[in-house]
């Protein structure tokens, strides 16, 4: 049997067109590269590059503006929920979403998104969870585990003195307000497929007017964590998963029966 | 045009709505509250926003956010829920945005109460966000001025990308007097070109206040700072009474600004040869009028419900050629112009003490009274 | 030429909205006018007070510690406001309310049984009414006609019925005159 000495490409792996064609600031191993880029083939997927307005916060993901191709704005640290609430209250036609780590999501943003998801503000909120203050060098947020040691934290979080991490997505999901609230992770291939049509979902409820979702995403930190980019996936899956359990806490009746 | 008997608060609402203002967002605290409910029965009557936040950070953020898309938005409140936002306001500020705000003041510091007060003065004038920033600050003194001077702010706002206080207190949003409104205006449909929408049709844009980069960062304090001496060469607003052949000049702002009006009447009746300059705006502060007044007159007397805090600048303004007097009521008490009268003819019987600063001075006087 | 008018009594007795009556009159007859309430705390069970400032020129201040007049709907009120009227001026009060009579003598004093004149109109809350028709026929600053004219212009619709009985409240006020 003669091989067939014709090579035919076919290409399996592109920029997304809303992704810009630059560096990330982000360190190796960093998960937040994986959530831009799924989130930019998304919006390419749907169509919106046009019509996104992202709402960027206070974080590492502060320059996340620098990276999507559409238009952005930069909120301060907490108050991207706030903020995009003006903007989607003004520009209802458009698709607004906000990106937000845990310290701004969790800790000092807490009244900003609760109160959105309690309006069912037709917002898509990306949560990223990576237990600990990234940008400022790795202290204590509030959703680091007990025992975990961080640089504010130096003996391993005390739940005694320090409490316990906030578990944000199943406290929003008791919010009537709120219409699809789901934790999704990233630390491997199947859980990053997953994670990309929660996004998408999400999408899907804001452009159909269901109102607010909110997509939370298990991320590493290598850098700070102390760990190479292998291990900081292993730790993710075996101490973030058990204590932040995956699946979905509100998912409203319209939505379960979307089909995209 | 048939005039309109309106509560300060309202008179406030109905201007804003009328200068085209899209978006409206705040949170309840008196003495400001009539402006928000008036809002949140106009605004979605003629299909605009109104959101009531759950707290002034929110809303001030909410403010933010609208600002990027370059519609008219504003907010108000008073004291305690002004300096909650100050946050956002330094963030507008530093993405230079059009914003409109409006504070009721009351009497503080702290909780405080909800009577009238000034003792926002520094915190809105000279800064209260963080980082260097101007804010342009309208010092209305009648529900008329009211709507005049929020109608400007919309417009001073878009015209210089800035932030404008319009600052007013609880005295002056709870009466009510005849106005007249001005005419409505369609809302906007052109925007500016660093405006977020969406980016259809156009490379995007982003709006942000950081600046990593010192450098850049000085450029555009540069640019802001450059802009504000335009705002300084042609945005001085203030009114003058009886200064003719003033040898005293008043000088009070807002509420205060007008009962000294009274007092000045009453001692110009009692023959005393006394003035008034009323500041309309506090920023650009009128320094070349104060200067003026202080060549013509030997005694200028400030008058505040505040520990003295526009005092200073009249000082600087006055540099040393009129000597300064000052008079101030704190903690909500409102001025009534007998005390204002007083404090006139006490300065036109002379003999008075030049030693220390004017509001020892004052509180040495209000400390033998007791 | 200033005319400061202060209106007090316990909240429900239509304080607010007498002044603001005197008010709308004064703007529909060209006059400048400012009408300020004490507002808060105070509003809620206690006493309530506004003051009206009519004037020829821009008005001064909104408040005044020494009112031209002063209408007294109850005892509270006074015992508050009767030291403070300017010598010459008028005093109105709700004899209905209080128990004692008004020392001064440098004022003119204007004794109305208000309640009791609403209540045989028929509606006890025109006791306002009554009292404002008093003040205006001892005070010359707005003729009774344009308060008329002000409660036909500015009475929410729904309360048009009633318009008839409030002119006869404030004719039976006006029949006061002080001694």
């Amino acid at each position: 049997m003669e091989m067939n000495s014709q090579v035919i490409e076919e290409q399996v792996y592109n920029r997304p067109d809303s992704f810009v064609d630059v560096s990330t600031h982000y360190c190796p191993g960093c998960t937040h590269g994986t959530a831009h880029r799924l989130i930019a083939e998304v919006i390419d997927e749907m169509g919106l590059k046009g019509k996104t307005i992202g709402v960027a916060s206070v974080g590492c993901s502060v320059f996340a503006y620098n990276y999507f191709d559409v238009d952005f704005v930069q909120a301060p640290h907490g108050r991207a929920p706030a903020m995009a609430t003006g903007v989607k209250r003004v520009l209802p036609e458009r698709v607004v979403f906000t990106y937000q780590g845990d310290g701004d999501l969790a800790s000092i943003g807490t009244a900003e998104i609760v109160h959105a998801a309690a309006r069912g503000e037709n917002i898509s909120v990306f949560f990223l969870n990576n237990t600990n203050y990234g940008m400022t060098g790795g202290q204590m947020a509030p959703t680091t585990l007990p025992g975990q040691k961080t640089t504010s934290s130096p003996r391993g979080r005390d739940v005694e003195t320090q409490g316990y991490p906030v578990k944000a997505s199943e406290m929003i999901s008791t919010l009537d307000g709120a219409s699809y609230v789901v934790r999704r992770s990233l630390h491997d291939p199947k859980s990053i497929r997953l994670a990309k049509k929660a996004i998408r979902t999400a999408f899907e409820v804001q452009i159909r007017g269901l109102g607010f979702s909110l997509v939370e995403l298990l991320s590493t930190c290598s850098t700070n964590w102390g760990m190479t980019p292998v291990e900081s996936m292993h730790w993710l899956e075996n101490n973030m998963v058990p204590y932040f359990p995956l699946g979905d806490f509100k998912v409203h009746p319209a939505i379960a029966g979307l089909r995209f | 045009m048939a005039k309109e008997l309106m509560k300060g608060n309202e008179a406030v609402a109905e201007a804003a709505i009328r200068a085209g203002v899209t978006a409206y967002f705040g949170y309840p605290i008196t003495p400001q509250t009539e402006l928000l409910e008036y809002m949140s029965r106009r605004m979605p009557e003629l299909g605009r926003v109104f959101v009531q936040a759950e707290s002034e950070l929110a809303a001030i953020n909410m403010v933010y956010g609208a600002a990027c898309t370059g519609r008219r938005v504003m907010s108000s409140s008073s004291s305690p829920g002004v300096s909650l936002m100050m946050e956002g306001v330094s963030y507008i500020a530093g993405t230079e945005l059009p914003v409109v705000l409006v504070d009721v003041m009351r009497g503080g510091p702290g909780l405080g109460n909800i009577a009238p007060g000034q003792g926002d003065y520094n915190q809105i004038v000279h800064g209260g966000g963080h980082g260097e920033y101007r804010a342009i600050v309208l010092a209305p003194g009648s529900v008329q001025e009211s709507v005049d001077l929020t109608v400007l702010a919309f417009d001073l706002a878009e015209k210089y990308r800035s932030i404008v206080v319009v600052l007013s207190d609880g005295s002056i949003g709870q009466m009510m007097e005849p106005c007249e409104l001005p005419p409505m205006q369609p809302l906007k449909t052109k925007f500016p070109d660093w405006a977020v929408t969406g980016s259809e049709g156009r490379d995007r844009r982003f709006l942000s206040s950081i600046n990593l980069d010192p450098a850049a960062q000085e450029r555009m304090n540069f640019r802001v700072m450059r802009r504000w001496q335009e705002i300084e060469a042609n945005e001085v607003r203030y009114k003058e009474y009886y200064m003719e052949d003033a040898r005293f000049v008043v000088i009070g702002f807002g509420s205060t600004g007008r009962v000294a009006l009274s007092a000045v009447r009453a001692a110009r009746a009692e023959g005393i040869p006394v003035g008034l300059i009323r500041p309309v705006t506090l920023n650009p502060f009128p320094t070349k009028a104060i200067a003026q007044a202080a060549q013509q007159a030997e005694v200028m007397l400030v008058v505040e419900m505040n520990n003295g805090q526009m005092l200073e600048d009249v000082m600087l303004a006055a540099d040393g050629n009129a000597m300064v007097e000052f008079y101030g009521r704190m903690g909500g008490v409102f001025m009534l112009p007998e005390e204002v009268l007083s404090e006139i003819c006490r300065i036109a019987a002379g003999g008075l003490s030049t030693e220390g600063h004017p509001r020892d001075r004052w509180l040495n006087r209000s400390a033998q009274k007791k | 030429m200033q005319t400061e008018i202060i209106t007090a009594g316990f909240g429900g007795q239509g304080v607010l909205f007498t002044g603001q009556l005197l008010t709308y009159a004064a703007m529909d007859e060209g006059r400048e006018v400012t009408w300020i309430p004490s507002y808060g705390p105070e509003m809620r069970g206690g006493t309530a007070n506004c003051t009206v400032v009519i004037s020829d020129e821009e008005i001064g201040s909104p408040m005044v510690s020494d009112p031209q007049a002063v209408i007294a709907m109850n005892l509270p009120s006074l015992d508050k406001y009767e030291g403070k009227v300017r010598p010459g001026g008028v005093l109105v009060v709700n004899e209905s309310m209080v128990d004692r009579a008004v020392s001064r003598q440098d004022i003119k004093v204007v004794m109305v049984k208000a309640n009791e004149i609403a209540e045989e109109l028929g509606d006890k809350r025109m006791m306002n009414m009554v009292l404002l028709g008093a003040l205006i026929a001892n005070l010359p600053v707005i003729p009774l006609q344009a308060i008329e004219k002000a409660l036909a212009g500015h009475l929410p619709e729904r309360h048009h019925k009633m318009l008839p009985k409030n002119y006869e409240a404030l004719k039976r006020g006006a029949a006061h005159l002080a001694q």
